[in-house]
């Protein structure tokens, strides 16, 4: 029962997984300082974004460069209602309109916009989260997909978006905040978010939603509808031709990985304290990307180390070495192209895990071996490296 | 307002339409020929721009250091060697980059993403953080006035003269030189290209370094309006790669329709709301009509 109980878990995957949510649920908040976690919890936002694109980009085979604009978005539906609750008449007497936020005031606005009116609850602006984004998505993909327009000129098309945008919310700087986005944000429901306690909860809650969204999204790649986008990414044509609408599939996927960024934005917001549209816009879009690409964009939990890793890598070397972090992250872009295109996790399956098998044979044949029924694991994704981007429940399924 | 006025701002926002015309058009006709003939996704072609821009600066510079007389004489001397260093940067990205991964087109995109940043950091350590802009001739100064009332900068109008030129030059070199010949062959099928003797490998890399040579023409020419920074070519680049694929990636002419149609919506849309708005309005305009019309304005018909 034992060894049935673990081979459901390593089919599953489960086992990275398990280490993820040991990294961040137990190692990270006993090892490091306060400020240190509240910059881990930022990282694990963009992890959020980076799951997306596992799942948009690894599996669909659809890569959007506008996954900025899904996490401004949720990040900003978040930050309207954190405002709102900051800019009550009382704290905001001395504007010549108390009880709108402060950069309305500075702009010559009288009065709170009509849509600005619905953040003032709660649900609605969680909702808005979720929605905002997921409805944009379908609109963008809806309308692209079904006139099978994929690859680059989704990307292109994506990227011009996220730059409308960034130019639309710096532009309308009396709606939006400008580019100094929506600052001063204190509390939710009356509970001061920027106290270290609140941090720790804030950095559990994300964890969790984190790990909950990566069982998810695995949920998703091991069902039917896994197969189903891997089979579309890589022969269009035939998933068609067997009578799926293969532009559906591509849509929800699109939107998944919309809404994911979307909730990363506004637990962003809620950790940071502010949303600004330099998270919006063509540099942070692409930055996203290299996430995944970094840990790998067939792996989920890849995907979120990669995220945290990349991020690691900024903050400290552009504290330290301002000049290498370009070079550096030129560096990151190129060679996940041309040497590691699977990123970490593909390294770890095309290097260490083969390892490992090698030494647990090894050391099964040497002392006589107790009954292990497990079957010695048959290193999957070593065994065919020219076609390394296949998930290893199905790699498994071939040989 | 009497009529002359009238007529006077007319044909100034027809002017400034037709400016910004050519300065797409300009950052368009190098990846027209990357991006639309060869599918390449060149993200670092701003930095290209970029690269010319600094060529004329540093031209600018040793001639007012080593030969002062030079002055009002190195600018086209200036945008020559734009030409020369953009094309033999990329020449040499072609086969350290771009040649293993023309199979990859979304790889490309991140790759040269890289090589972007790369190229990002390398201006700013060697001309340093701040804008530069060259010392311009005395002739390519102030404007023009054909009529009481009426500006045109002259500027304005070497830009345009450039496009007109250097357009002129590629469409006669793809449609009318040998080389544009084995361009379109391989574009149309490369395996039989290949089997009429052509190169396509070689061909492959010369155009590239040509497409990034023109880019390098552009940035020379743009110095002319503004200055440069290192970050300055990722400005242009979503202006640039809407311009082509608005076009109808495989073809010339309509990357000249789209530029056109893109400078008259954004400078009559900027006549009567506020830039960040007009610029909003015609990139929406665009994204919008390619999500009707994907395949762009001119469809190239090319058996895949």
């Amino acid at each position: 029962m034992n060894n049935a109980f673990l081979t459901w878990f390593r089919t599953r995957g489960l086992f990275s997984w398990l280490a993820l949510a040991v990294v961040l649920l137990v190692l990270f908040p006993l090892l490091l300082d306060s400020f240190r976690l509240g910059l881990v919890g930022k990282y694990m936002t963009y992890g959020f974004v980076a799951i997306g694109l596992v799942m948009l980009w690894g599996y669909g085979g659809v890569l959007s460069l506008g996954q900025g604009v899904f996490f401004g978005l949720g990040g900003y539906a978040m930050a309207m209602f954190l405002k709102l609750e900051a800019s009550d008449p009382e704290s905001t007497k001395i504007q010549s309109t108390p009880g709108i936020p402060d950069f309305m005031d500075w702009n010559q606005l009288t009065a709170l916009p009509a849509w600005w009116e619905p953040f003032q609850y709660l649900p609605v602006a969680l909702l808005g989260v979720i929605v905002v984004p997921t409805l944009l998505a379908f609109v963008i993909g809806y309308a692209l997909f079904k006139r099978r327009v994929g690859g680059v000129y989704f990307a292109i098309i994506t990227q011009a978006i996220a730059l409308i945008l960034t130019v639309l919310i710096i532009g309308q700087q009396g709606y939006t905040g400008g580019v100094n986005g929506i600052t001063d944000l204190k509390t939710l429901l009356g509970w001061d978010i920027r106290t270290d306690s609140a941090k720790l909860v804030l950095y559990y809650v994300c964890a969790i939603l984190l790990l909950l969204a990566i069982l998810g999204c695995g949920w998703i790649q091991r069902s039917k509808l896994g197969t189903l986008l891997l089979a579309m990414r890589d022969k269009e044509d035939r998933v068609r031709f067997s009578g799926y609408d293969v532009a559906m599939f591509k849509t929800f996927v699109f939107c998944l990985s919309a809404m994911l960024a979307g909730i990363g934005g506004a637990l962003f917001t809620l950790q940071v304290g502010f949303m600004s549209p330099s998270f919006v816009g063509i540099v942070p879009s692409i930055e996203m990307v290299i996430f995944a690409a970094v840990g790998g964009r067939m792996s989920l939990v890849g995907a979120v180390f990669g995220a945290l890793l990349v991020n690691f890598g900024k903050t400290y070397f552009s504290e330290s070495f301002p000049d290498l972090w370009l070079f550096l992250m030129a560096a990151l872009f190129i060679g996940v192209v041309l040497a590691f295109p699977n990123g970490l996790a593909g390294l770890i399956d095309s290097h260490i895990k083969p390892w490992l098998a090698r030494w647990r044979t090894a050391k099964a044949a040497a002392p006589m071996a107790p009954a292990d029924p497990a079957p010695p694991p048959v290193p999957a994704a070593a065994a065919q490296p020219p076609e390394p981007s296949l998930p290893a429940h199905l790699a498994q399924e071939k040989t | 307002m009497s009529m002359t006025d009238l007529y006077n701002i007319t044909l100034m926002q027809g002017f400034a339409g037709l400016s910004l015309f050519s300065v797409l058009l300009l950052m368009g006709l190098g990846l027209a020929i990357i991006f639309g003939q060869m599918g390449v996704i060149n993200m670092a072609h701003g930095e290209f721009m970029a690269i010319g821009a600094y060529t004329v600066y540093l031209s600018s510079v040793l001639a007012e250091r080593f030969v002062p007389g030079f002055v009002q004489a190195y600018f086209p001397f200036a945008i020559l060697l734009a030409f020369m260093v953009a094309f033999a940067v990329g020449w040499l990205a072609e086969w350290a980059l771009i040649r293993h991964l023309y199979k990859r087109p979304l790889d490309t995109l991140l790759a040269t993403w890289g090589l972007s940043l790369g190229m990002q950091q390398v201006f700013r350590s060697t001309f340093g953080p701040k804008e530069v802009s060259p010392t311009l001739p005395d002739w390519l100064m102030g404007s023009w006035s054909p009529s009481e009332g009426l500006d045109i900068p002259i500027n304005g109008l070497f830009v345009m003269a450039l496009t007109l030129l250097v357009t002129g030059l590629v469409m006669l070199a793809l449609y009318r030189s040998s080389w544009g010949l084995k361009v379109r062959a391989t574009v149309a099928n490369r395996p039989m290209a290949n089997a009429t003797g052509i190169n396509t490998r070689r061909t492959d890399r010369v155009t590239f370094a040509i497409g990034c040579g023109i880019a390098g023409i552009a940035g020379a020419a743009f110095t002319t309006i503004g200055s440069t920074g290192p970050t300055s070519g990722s400005l242009y680049i979503v202006d640039a790669f809407l311009v082509v694929t608005f076009g109808g990636a495989a073809s010339l002419l309509g990357t000249v329709a789209s530029a056109f149609g893109i400078a008259q919506t954004q400078s009559i849309t900027e006549f009567f709301l506020d830039g960040s708005m007009a610029r909003v309005l015609t990139l929406l305009t665009v994204v919008v009509i390619l999500m009707i019309r994907p395949q762009g304005l001119f469809a190239a018909r090319i058996r895949k």
